[in-house]
């Protein structure tokens, strides 16, 4: 027979359990809408440097302006891998070290890893791959200026001839409950084709190479910041649910317990009751 | 009068978005006054002060560098970072004022890149002037 104290104490851990996975599902849930609301709030530069970029590369001499847009035979790759640094969020970092694993064993040159995250941090570090840097503690909330570092590299690396392609590894929010891995080439520059007719006929000031070279690093750096947030709000997401699936065990779990405490209890008092009376019959 | 739709953006907001008369920028060739109607433009910015008027009144926003594209029907400014004159935290841009005066006053170490605090120099004096002319004009109102 089961002991009654013992469930009686497993009941009321797994209530804390409970209680604690409640909270942060809490948390989560409002830290990934707070992510979303930063991801959306940065749209409306997305949206118009795109444009502004297109604007520019459609002009004749489009890709000699800069090296940002130059293609060149890819003899090096870089990845971007951006990982949550908490875990308690379910399969997320599973399948996004998986996905970065498998394109790089996928390709036939040297692959370097420009890592965001401790999670995928201590995978690629185990794994024996090559990292270039890493950027650790971000936060939930990182600004614009907290992201620069990560692109100064891809960019500076790009511009030497150090690396030929540059590819970003994040998880894509795409609703509460789906988080997308994807892989995404961010170098060299594609500027996205503007239908025919729609580009204007602008004055350039200084002149165009100029704010082509201004404008392709923010993009790129626009670029980073929007895959960084947009990670935030999968792994808030991805906890939420796994937080919510740990309430909703522990919620069982204690039903299931206290089934079992309550037989157990019956039991011991008809026992009880049975040795009183057999002591009752044995006396009389 | 006709006006021109304005939006400030940042790659972390919206800080501006209204139909307004008048846009005077700090263009990198110089200050750059925009009126309904402009040609097609598209310029780089300075750190400095963005002068907005509407229906007559006018208020400043300090940006600090960015881009500033004129389409036909509306403009557009991608800014570094930009703030309303309302948003500027005076306490915090004098202080940063005073660091960068500070680290500029000594002699450097090797590693440290003076253009970069001069910028930063640049932006706190160019928030504190937008902050106090907006001050100087508050009586009047």
């Amino acid at each position: 027979m089961p002991d009654i104290r013992l469930i009686g104490r497993r009941i009321r851990a797994t209530r804390n359990i409970a209680k604690i996975t409640r909270a942060m599902e809490m948390i989560a849930t409002s830290k990934m809408r707070r992510a979303q609301e930063a991801g959306l709030a940065g749209r409306p530069y997305a949206e118009k440097i795109s444009q502004v970029l297109g604007d520019l590369a459609a002009l004749p001499y489009g890709e000699a302006l800069h090296p940002l847009l130059q293609h060149r035979l890819t003899n090096k790759i870089a990845v971007v891998h951006i990982t949550p640094d908490r875990g308690l969020c379910g399969g997320l970092h599973a399948s996004m070290n998986r996905m970065t694993a498998s394109f790089i064993l996928e390709q036939g040159v040297p692959v370097t890893i420009t890592n965001v995250g401790r999670k995928g941090l201590d995978f690629m570090r185990r794994s024996g791959c090559n990292i270039r840097a890493e950027f650790t503690r971000l936060g939930d909330r990182p600004s614009l200026l907290d992201t620069l570092p990560i692109s100064r590299v891809i960019i500076d690396d790009y511009s030497n001839g150090v690396i030929d392609a540059v590819y970003l590894a994040y998880a894509r929010f795409v609703s509460t409950t789906i988080q997308k891995p994807i892989m995404q080439e961010i170098l060299p520059v594609k500027p996205a084709v503007l239908p025919q007719g729609q580009s204007l006929d602008y004055i350039y000031e200084p002149d165009p190479a100029h704010v082509l070279g201004e404008l392709l690093p923010r993009f790129v750096e626009m670029q980073v910041y929007h895959a960084i947030l947009e990670a935030i709000a999968s792994e808030q997401s991805a906890r939420v649910v796994a937080m919510r699936n740990a309430t909703d065990n522990a919620s069982e779990l204690i039903q299931d317990l206290t089934l079992v405490y309550n037989k157990a209890r019956q039991e011991s008092i008809t026992k009880e009751l049975l040795d009183i009376t057999g002591g009752a019959a044995a006396l009389a | 009068m006709a006006s021109i739709k304005l939006d400030i953006v940042t790659a972390e907001r919206v800080v501006f978005s209204d139909d307004v008369d008048v846009i005077v920028a700090p263009g990198i060739d110089g200050q750059l006054g925009i009126l309904p109607r402009h040609a097609p433009l598209m310029t780089m910015l300075e750190p400095g002060e963005l002068r907005v008027r509407k229906d007559g009144e006018e208020f400043s926003l300090a940006v600090s560098g960015g881009f500033l594209e004129v389409r036909p029907d509306r403009v557009i400014v991608l800014a570094d970072a930009a703030e309303r004159v309302e948003e500027i935290d005076v306490a915090r841009a004098e202080e940063a004022k005073r660091r960068a005066e500070e680290q500029l006053s000594r002699p450097l170490p090797e590693e440290v890149d003076a253009a970069r605090i001069q910028a930063s120099l640049r932006r706190s004096m160019i928030r504190l002037k937008v902050v106090e002319k907006r001050r100087m004009r508050r009586p009047q109102v």
